[in-house]
């Protein structure tokens, strides 16, 4: 659980960002960018802090958190997965792996398990197509695929 | 001097407070404004760590640290090279080098040792004794690690690897070769040469005249010639001025332009900075996609060199131009690789395209006279400016000079990098460089230039491959992904999957590409499901038309070429769907169901282990059995099965 301290010290955090970008035309994606990254996606009270200061409408802040694929509305898992839906990916096999994750997790693409252990998402071609199909665990791009190599790798998340 | 970027004796008076206008010609030439033996020698030194000449007295161990070797784990194998090489005190000799992609993923993790030019494949942590013991200490190369083709051949040099006999790599000649993180390794071989040549000895006109004669074409898919985009926004109204760099490289199945930025990123920022000169703007920007973390470190730590020694900034190299780059992440929209769409997400808005005119070139970031180029075009610059337009227009074809990088992959043998000239034949670049289809199954289609191209089929593969003539032939070159399919690809399957990927990506601003993807997607899907008559097939190539006609972007307009390619050329495949209730290649998993031959089946337990639904029933021994409702139809069973009795039909 977060404590108090670790909620100010996020909140310092957010502060000294929009301090820096608070007269920079254009900052509002860089902005959202890092907040997100700060507190792991944007909650709608994080929406309006972050329109107030920057001086945007919050309606035209929601605009743009929910047209780029990037952003999070809603709390994510401690693993991220995201199954590439490039085209290689898709023409050796990457379809059956997102069937196998979504009947083993439970969660459809862009759901998160209700003990908050996964998140399951898409992603647009990863650009690792010499290593299809592929998953991004985490950080980490796991190549050359099988439906069992990738339930093996995720039931070694902790 | 500690390393080429340093000052080599007391006589140089460089700073990056007061920068030496000679700094950079100096730092490879040099010393230019003294003669000393000595200084020249250590730059020698420090030239030939990088160049590696054949006459090189120690010996470097390229480790390959692209995206893909690394997922491989090629991360530790420097650490173990260098554990290994203190044990066998080799310390002295021998150098670990980690470098950007060499392009041939598939093979991974990649060792390169220079100067003989061994080049080992699918190297793991094990073999690094090996290495170490036979090669270096007893000069025996370790055959088992050389790449070998599918004939059995095997290739002890990079450079008669068929995969890169057959290229021409111009713009990939660094990637692999140098550190991508250090100015010096760029400078070492000819790096910035063309922005001092530019800077000394020509004028924004006469450069824009020399890229203009190169006939250098956009990278980006559409084929505008880049000289005469520079022309309109040196001649536009105003003195703010904007370069930016697409490399919102989104298109499935594309990874030039994230290897080049990995591999290469100064050259990038050279094409920038010489764009800027020859247009008169102070200013450029990079767009590169969030899912490049690697591209979008390697880009920060370029332009901060290059701030740190005067090459971006106020009076770069005591010429009087003034030039910065911004690298700004894009956060995840296809639609912002279209240009508006592009500045309109730099100035913080939803990525959405606008109508033109105006272009870019007359009013575009910030209502701003703009230009705005791909990376490889980009990175083409500092090559045409070095060489010359005659030399450069040598390659490729007379309408579409220079060379083209290519993502090859799907059903080829060697997936990866492909860069040759222009108008080089299909065949050449799949059967040859690519070496053909894997497990030695039929070629049915490549599928090039991704969501807005189209299918090439057999009949195409003598086709030169450049802008005009796929053009003629229903498909695009696009921005270079070259996705082979094999004769277990589905093609309508294919068109859905082009139609998922544009319809989710299609931004919702004009009303055909928002609720005509849709309508398109619908009918593809009930085809995929069996559900569909041949009405939807007449409504599917109406909507087509209307979709690619008024729509308001090339995201929209060129979206319904997959669909259309493969109507045209796999016509026969849909009506199996439509009529048949069939999917010919067995991919569409409504029409297919999974079986067990029960006279084949040993009871042997495989499949049932590694179903992972537990679809799949039966005693050891006894023929198994496949409970339909709950088969996923992964395909697990048939992989796995020894005796060939699942059957997919």
């Amino acid at each position: 659980m977060i404590n108090n301290m670790e909620v100010l010290s996020l909140d310092a955090k957010l502060e000294e960002l929009l301090a820096k970008y608070q007269d920079t035309p254009g900052a509002l994606i860089p902005v959202l960018q890092q907040a997100q990254e700060i507190y792991g996606y944007l909650s709608p009270e994080l929406i309006r802090s972050i329109s107030s200061r920057l001086r945007i409408p919050t309606s035209r802040t929601y605009g743009v958190a929910t047209f780029y694929s990037q952003f999070h509305l809603k709390p994510r898992g401690r693993h991220i997965i995201k199954v590439c839906q490039g085209t290689a990916c898709h023409v050796r096999g990457g379809s059956k792996l997102m069937e196998i994750l979504k009947s083993y997790l439970g969660a459809q693409p862009g759901e998160t398990t209700e003990d908050l252990k996964f998140t399951l998402e898409t992603v647009a071609c990863l650009g690792a197509c010499g290593l299809a199909p592929v998953v991004m665990i985490n950080d980490q791009t796991v190549g050359q695929l099988t439906p069992e190599k990738v339930l093996q790798k995720i039931t070694t998340c902790e | 001097m500690r390393n080429l970027m340093d000052a080599c004796c007391q006589r140089c008076t460089h700073t990056p407070a007061s920068p030496c206008s000679e700094y950079l010609l100096c730092r490879t030439e040099g010393p230019l404004c003294h003669e000393s033996k000595e200084c020249r020698q250590q730059r020698k030194v420090f030239i030939d760590e990088v160049t590696i000449p054949a006459d090189y007295p120690g010996r470097q161990i390229i480790v390959c640290g692209g995206t893909g070797c690394t997922s491989s784990g090629a991360a530790n194998l420097v650490d173990l090279l260098n554990q290994e090489i203190l044990a066998h005190n080799l310390g002295n000799s021998v150098q670990v080098k980690k470098t950007s992609c060499h392009g041939f993923c598939e093979n991974g993790p990649i060792l390169h040792v220079k100067p003989e030019g061994i080049f080992y494949t699918k190297v793991k942590a094990e073999d690094i004794q090996d290495i170490v013991v036979s090669h270096l200490v007893n000069q025996q190369v370790v055959k088992r690690l050389l790449y070998q083709d599918t004939s059995g051949n095997s290739y002890p040099y990079f450079q008669d690897i068929p995969f890169y006999a057959g290229q021409t790599r111009l713009l990939l000649r660094n990637c692999g070769q140098i550190n991508p993180e250090s100015l010096a390794d760029y400078l070492a071989v000819g790096g910035y040469r063309s922005l001092v040549k530019v800077l000394q000895q020509m004028t924004p006109d006469e450069v824009i005249e020399e890229v203009q004669r190169s006939g250098l074409r956009g990278r980006g898919g559409a084929g505008f010639p880049t000289g005469r985009k520079w022309a309109s926004a040196r001649k536009a109204a105003g003195d703010v001025k904007y370069i930016i760099c697409n490399a919102d490289e989104g298109d499935p199945g594309a990874f030039m332009d994230r290897s080049l930025l990995e591999g290469d990123p100064h050259s990038v920022l050279e094409g920038m900075l010489i764009a800027g000169f020859a247009v008169g703007s102070t200013k450029g920007y990079i767009y590169c996609r969030a899912e490049y973390p690697l591209a979008i470190k390697r880009l920060k730590i370029a332009i901060h060199q290059a701030q740190q020694v005067g090459l971006l900034g106020s009076n770069i190299m005591g010429s009087g131009f003034q030039f910065d780059i911004v690298l700004k992440e894009g956060a995840g929209a296809f639609v912002c690789g279209e240009g508006t769409a592009l500045q309109a997400s730099i100035e913080g808005l939803r990525g959405m395209p606008r109508v033109k005119p105006p272009r870019s070139t007359e009013k575009g970031l910030w209502e701003k006279p703009t230009v705005l180029n791909n990376v490889e075009t980009l990175a083409n610059i500092p090559v045409l400016i070095q060489t010359g337009t005659e030399a450069y227009r040598k390659l490729g074809t007379e309408k579409s000079p220079g060379t083209k990088i290519f993502a090859l992959s799907g059903a080829v043998t060697n997936p990866g990098l492909v860069e040759v000239p222009m108008g080089q034949p299909l065949r050449e670049i799949i059967f040859g460089i690519g070496g053909g289809i894997r497990d030695g199954k039929r070629f049915k289609a490549a599928q090039l230039g991704g969501p807005s191209g189209g299918c090439l089929t057999e009949q195409h593969l003598e086709l030169p491959v450049d802008f005009d003539s796929l053009t003629t032939a229903g498909a695009t070159i696009g921005s270079g992904g070259m996705v082979v399919m094999g004769e277990d690809t589905c093609m309508v399957d294919v068109a859905r999957f082009f139609l998922a990927f544009t319809q989710a990506e299609s931004c919702g601003k004009c009303t055909p590409c928002r609720e005509g993807t849709k309508r398109m997607l619908e009918i593809l899907e009930r085809i995929c499901q069996g559900k569909a008559d041949l009405k939807d097939l007449g409504d599917l190539e109406r909507l087509c038309r209307v979709v690619k006609n008024t729509s308001l972007c090339g995201l929209g307009q060129a979206c319904p070429n997959p669909v259309l390619s493969t109507l045209q050329y796999f016509r026969e495949e849909y009506l199996a769907h439509i009529v048949e209730k069939r999917c010919p290649a067995g991919v569409c998993s409504s029409l297919v169901r999974y079986s067990i031959v029960a006279d084949h089946c040993r009871g042997c337990g495989l499949c049932l282990k590694n179903c992972p639904v537990g679809a799949i029933e039966g005693e050891k021994k006894q023929p198994h059995t496949i409970t339909a409702e709950r088969c996923i139809k992964c395909g697990v069973c048939l992989d796995k099965c020894k005796f060939g009795a699942v059957l997919r039909r």
